[in-house]
């Protein structure tokens, strides 16, 4: 069964064209991650899948049915943006006000005491923490029992130990049946959480994989040298030249810097750094669109 | 209604965790019976009762006025409100529900003026004529609410604030809400029947007391309704608009 569906799913904001004829399928059970830089149409197509924006081409369904239409969003679960929550409220009527929209809510000692939050049920929103903020968010979107959560960015900013936590409240849930739909822009959190990884920039759905493959593209290594002349080298996945500076993209490093020096080159000031996103969605972007695929970038 | 409910009290919660909120639409038309009724006219039943009506329209135009221009355009600004929109309930509960939390924070504000009155002066009025007023305040809370509603969708809340001090004072004083009836300079009473503070006053002393209203005011009431009506549908509109399609 297909809780969220985009098909061919077109938004503009004037002149920006922030998501272009995406198809996105999240079916039943799956913990899927969006993944892609700032800007990339993440929040956008979230808006778009729990009814806040229209699409202005294709169309989007949640639960069979259009978003926009509140009953459809009975069995979905949102997170607020934390720097939202009403400042003056408490922590547990917050949770009973969102609660009161649905006809079972969690009771909210259940939900606090899920969330680490039983010791801050009194206490004003307003006179939180950050990270604490950001689990109240976060558990909001579970309140209402709901079968599908789509979590925006839903540990940044938290310490280690808060997002190992709530990475474990996102397991359980999903241990239960619960389908869960996450963006981030961090690779990490994608790999510790989702099965299902769709990365999307410049408002494209780039690739849609399991995790393992889209590692295989996104764990690339750039290994920078200086040198006059290089042979063939097996597994380089791109070659950038800047002046002298040869930038090489792989997938092992290690073998790389053998093969080097196994052929002789003569190269100094060898540098071996982890691809960010960034230069890994550009590799992607680069492939899906052949025709530009030897135009140097200036990453 | 439910919802509309769980909006009143969550918006009243919010109210009463900043109480200068509910003090401050509360402040001037007591400070002004304070001031002005109780020494002008606290010795007068009849005067003392029409200057008493008078003050509570007051009230009724500055908690209005305020809490929707204000209140509006700052949840506007914030993005609590577009989550509440994922919930699912449509918007309306959420409209239903801040009109119910104004009108209780209308009639909070009222307490002052009435208790100064009821104790300090010679204002009174039969259980009958009190009833009415009572009524005749969510009667004549209408066009400001509207007007409210208008100033606190069309614009971002600094403007908002702005804007809501620039109406207020101009509405209270042209309307003769700090005059006796028929004892305002006479450019205040030409222009009074075309404002919508007019309208309201005169409603508020037919209630409490011996008045005949003026047809103009009434009329011209009936058309600040409808045009304020149209303006806040206006800005409404405008704003889901921009935010939600």
């Amino acid at each position: 069964m297909i809780l969220a569906r985009a098909e061919q799913a077109t938004r503009r904001y004037g002149d920006v064209l922030a998501l272009d004829r995406v198809d996105l399928d999240v079916r039943a059970g799956e913990l899927v991650g969006l993944l892609g830089p700032n800007g990339a149409g993440k929040s956008t197509l979230l808006n778009l899948l729990v009814g806040l924006r229209r699409p202005t081409g294709g169309r989007v369904l949640l639960f069979d049915g259009d978003p926009r239409d509140p009953a459809y969003r009975r069995w979905v679960g949102v997170t607020p943006q934390e720097t939202g929550l009403p400042g003056s409220l408490r922590v547990g009527e917050v949770i009973d006000f969102v609660g009161a929209h649905f006809p079972d809510p969690v009771p909210r000692a259940e939900l606090l005491d899920r969330f680490g939050l039983a010791d801050l049920a009194r206490r004003q929103t307003g006179g939180l923490s950050g990270g604490q903020r950001r689990r109240l968010a976060v558990a909001l979107a579970f309140v209402g029992r709901p079968r599908l959560v789509l979590l925006d960015e839903p540990t940044t900013g938290l310490d280690v130990e808060a997002r190992h936590a709530l990475w474990e409240a996102i397991r359980a849930f999903h241990a239960d049946g619960g389908t869960v739909l996450l963006t981030s822009h961090y690779l990490e959190e994608i790999e510790a959480l989702a099965q299902r990884v769709v990365v999307i920039g410049q408002g494209r759905v780039l690739a849609d994989d399991s995790v393992a493959a889209i590692r295989g593209v996104v764990g690339l290594r750039r290994v920078s040298l200086t040198a006059d002349e290089l042979p063939t080298l097996p597994d380089v996945v791109r070659v950038e030249r800047d002046r002298e500076r040869i930038h090489l993209l792989t997938g092992d490093a290690d073998q790389l810097v053998r093969d080097l020096v196994t052929a002789g080159v003569s190269f100094r000031d060898l540098e071996v750094r982890p691809t960010s996103l960034e230069e890994a969605f550009l590799t992607i972007t680069a492939e899906s669109r052949p025709a530009e695929a030897g135009v140097p970038t200036t990453a | 209604m439910q919802y509309a409910l769980a909006h009143a009290r969550y918006q009243l919660l919010e109210l009463v965790r900043t109480p200068v909120a509910v003090f401050g639409s509360a402040f001037f038309p007591a400070v002004a019976m304070l001031f002005f009724v109780v020494p002008a006219v606290g010795d007068d039943a009849v005067g003392a009762t029409y200057a008493t009506a008078a003050m509570v329209t007051f009230a009724v135009l500055s908690a209005n006025v305020f809490q929707y221009g204000v209140g509006v355009a700052e949840d506007r600004a914030q993005p609590w409100d577009p989550y509440l929109r994922t919930l699912p309930v449509g918007p309306a509960p959420r409209f239903a529900g801040r009109v119910l939390a104004g009108l209780t924070l209308t009639y909070l504000s009222l307490l002052p003026v009435v208790l100064i009155a009821a104790l300090l002066t010679e204002a009174h009025t039969t259980a009958a004529g009190f009833a009415l007023a009572a009524a005749t305040v969510a009667l004549v809370s209408v066009p400001f609410t509207l007007m409210g509603l208008a100033i606190g969708y069309a614009l971002p809340s600094k403007a908002a604030i702005v804007v809501a001090q620039l109406v207020f004072f101009p509405l209270a004083v042209g309307g003769g809400l700090l005059t006796a009836p028929g004892q305002a300079p006479a450019f205040i009473e030409a222009i009074a029947p075309f404002l919508p503070t007019r309208g309201a006053v005169e409603l508020m002393w037919t209630a409490v007391g011996d008045f005949r209203p003026d047809p103009l005011s009434m009329v011209m009431l009936g058309v600040w309704i409808v045009g304020l009506a149209t303006l806040a549908g206006w800005a409404y509109r405008r704003d889901e608009g921009r935010r939600f399609s």
